[in-house]
């Protein structure tokens, strides 16, 4: 278990942090730019100095004021990757990934050979950071954390500072180190679509303070969240399985307990665990079953929730699930359509999905336990 | 080529010089970290005092080194009696003056190059398991290390040229405290010594140019070592 309840002042800013995640998989710190996401993870990694509170990771206090503890960040074996890759710039790459390494073979983490080809950066040990690009300086930032053999890796936006096809590049690499590495994450992001692929759980902070945290699916669902999560980016997140391949369209198709929904062609196995996020601006909602339309993706549905609306708009929140299971979406419809469509909490609808609305953007996979086909 | 006094004046001029730049070095670095890196109380009167032989007239600090330490003075007593030290009318004398003259030069230089080294790669040192003192000597050090060797060559050609201290507080003995300037002035002081005189004034400019050049050279490809770019 990771313990954090601090405050401190910064200026005018105060954070007053508090939360409580598990020692394994990937914990998303989410929220908008300066509401001290990077702060609580300085924190924790010993790098800023709280006023008062606690800090404790598998029970062993890494910061306690009321007893006097604060343990130097060399000794708290956290990694951080930051930002920016910050390797140092008079040591090759070698150099670099071996600088933290443990010789003692006391905290046995993953070998440099491993970490090397985990990381594909075999090909750059022997170059200085200046020569390598923004994603290679990432990697190698990354394996220079892994081979200090921490107990928990922190994560500041690490994407942050690079371009979408490096994005792209590092992402897999991060989902590695999830997977087969079994290494507790902390995940400082504003990027959602960062969280869909790797949160397992959320912690969502605002002004300073951590106003919610649970699962991603759970948190996306509660419609008075939604000002944090983006206006334009909001959408709900649903948990589904691939379950098949129509080869013929170069179509896939996901399955949750209300149905299947058909999404452009995934290159993953049967079975693989996919969270898929749709935004309320991409659901139509229809009260009869629609023919004649080039939707695919139709789902019955029944209107759970309004929530305040917002100028023209509104947000809906729907069922889509089955009666044991429910599954939880959203749509983003005018106020004029959900008056003349007379749609209030109980009533049955259809929710329609745009196949196409759906891109690489949307997908996640995640660690869930792959379920037989 | 040289004459033996000459040669004389320039050996004591770089024992001088590169005995007081070695003795200052760890001090000046010190100083220097603690004025970009440490906040306290009295800071600034601490930086006003680094640079006082910058500001003072070197006659006036020679006068304090020679009332300090003196064989009577309060230090020079006591480093007599406990060591067997005397800084009075020798060599050594001669660069403790050359390098508290050169000190706020030294300190300067450094504290600049201090103040570049990035600290979030320090902090990133220190998550990766690394002491402050690793970090030190790892990451600070290495990266200030264009900045220490410029303030020990402009150090060394300040102690090189240094005069007015040196004269004050240890005299004028040929083989002891005669260096290339104190030479020189003895010379202007003798009728018909133009020639020896404009030798000697030649000799100082060579060994500061060497010195300037040599540092400029060195700290460029320093630079580009630290920075990754050979």
């Amino acid at each position: 278990m990771i313990e954090i309840a601090i405050e401190k002042q910064l200026g005018s800013f105060m954070l007053a942090a508090r939360l409580e995640a598990p020692e394994s998989g990937v914990t998303a710190l989410f929220g908008r730019s300066g509401v001290g996401k990077t702060s609580v993870i300085n924190a924790l990694a010993g790098l800023l100095r709280p006023d008062r509170g606690r800090i404790s990771v598998g029970g062993t206090a890494l910061f306690d004021s009321a007893r006097g503890i604060d343990l130097p960040p060399e000794k708290r074996r956290l990694g951080y990757v930051f930002q920016e890759a910050r390797l140092f710039p008079h040591y090759s790459v070698r150099g670099n990934l071996l600088y933290g390494a443990k010789s003692d073979g006391d905290h046995a983490g993953p070998s440099f050979d491993a970490v090397v080809d985990l990381l594909g950066i075999r090909d750059l040990l022997a170059r200085r950071p200046a020569d390598l690009s923004g994603g290679e300086k990432q990697r190698v930032a990354i394996g220079r954390a892994l081979l200090a053999s921490p107990r928990l890796l922190l994560m500041d936006e690490p994407l942050a500072s690079l371009d979408a096809p490096r994005k792209a590049e590092i992402m897999p690499f991060i989902e590695r180190l999830r997977d087969e590495l079994k290494l507790p994450i902390f995940y400082v992001s504003h990027e959602m679509e960062e969280i869909i692929r790797l949160a397992d759980l959320l912690v969502l902070l605002d002004a300073g303070r951590v106003i919610a945290s649970g699962s991603v699916e759970e948190l996306t669902s509660r419609l008075d969240l939604w000002p944090l999560t983006g206006r334009y980016e909001a959408g709900a997140v649903i948990r589904t399985v691939l379950r098949g391949h129509d080869t013929t369209y170069g179509l896939s198709e996901l399955a949750f307990p209300g149905g299947r929904l058909r999404v452009t062609q995934l290159a993953l196995p049967l079975g693989t665990p996919i969270r898929v996020r749709i935004h309320a601006r991409d659901v139509v909602l229809a009260t009869e079953r629609p023919a004649h339309l080039s939707i695919r993706n139709a789902f019955a549905a029944k209107v759970i929730e309004l929530a305040p609306p917002r100028g023209p708009q509104i947000d809906l929140k729907l069922d889509i699930g089955s009666a044991e299971e429910p599954v939880m979406l959203w749509a983003r419809i005018t106020q004029r359509a959900c008056q003349e469509l007379q749609l209030v909490p109980g009533k049955p609808v259809f929710a329609l999905v745009k196949t196409v609305a759906l891109d690489h953007h949307s997908f996640g996979r995640f660690e869930g336990e792959a379920e037989p086909v | 080529m040289l004459t033996p006094l000459e040669i004389e004046a320039l050996q004591l001029s770089l024992l001088v010089g590169v005995t007081s730049i070695i003795a200052a070095l760890p001090f000046a670095l010190a100083c220097a970290w603690l004025l970009s890196r440490r906040d306290f109380w009295g800071k600034s009167v601490f930086d006003g005092i680094v640079h006082l032989p910058l500001v003072l007239p070197p006659v006036a600090v020679g006068f304090a080194l020679l009332v300090l330490f003196g064989r009577n003075g309060i230090i020079g007593a006591f480093l007599y009696q406990t060591f067997g030290i005397v800084f009075a009318f020798n060599w050594k004398g001669a660069a403790l003056a050359s390098a508290v003259m050169a000190f706020p030069l030294m300190v300067r230089a450094m504290r600049l190059s201090v103040e570049a080294v990035d600290q979030r790669l320090e902090a990133a040192a220190r998550s990766l398991g690394a002491s402050p003192w690793r970090v030190f000597l790892t990451i600070t050090l290495p990266l200030t290390a264009p900045g220490i060797l410029t303030g020990a060559i402009l150090g060394f050609a300040r102690s090189v040229g240094e005069f007015g201290a040196t004269i004050t507080f240890v005299s004028n003995i040929p083989g002891q405290t005669r260096t290339l300037p104190v030479a020189l002035y003895t010379l202007t002081q003798i009728p018909g010594s133009d020639l020896p005189a404009w030798r000697l004034a030649g000799l100082s400019v060579a060994l500061a140019l060497a010195a300037l050049i040599g540092s400029e050279l060195l700290a460029r490809r320093l630079g580009h070592r630290l920075r990754g770019l050979d």
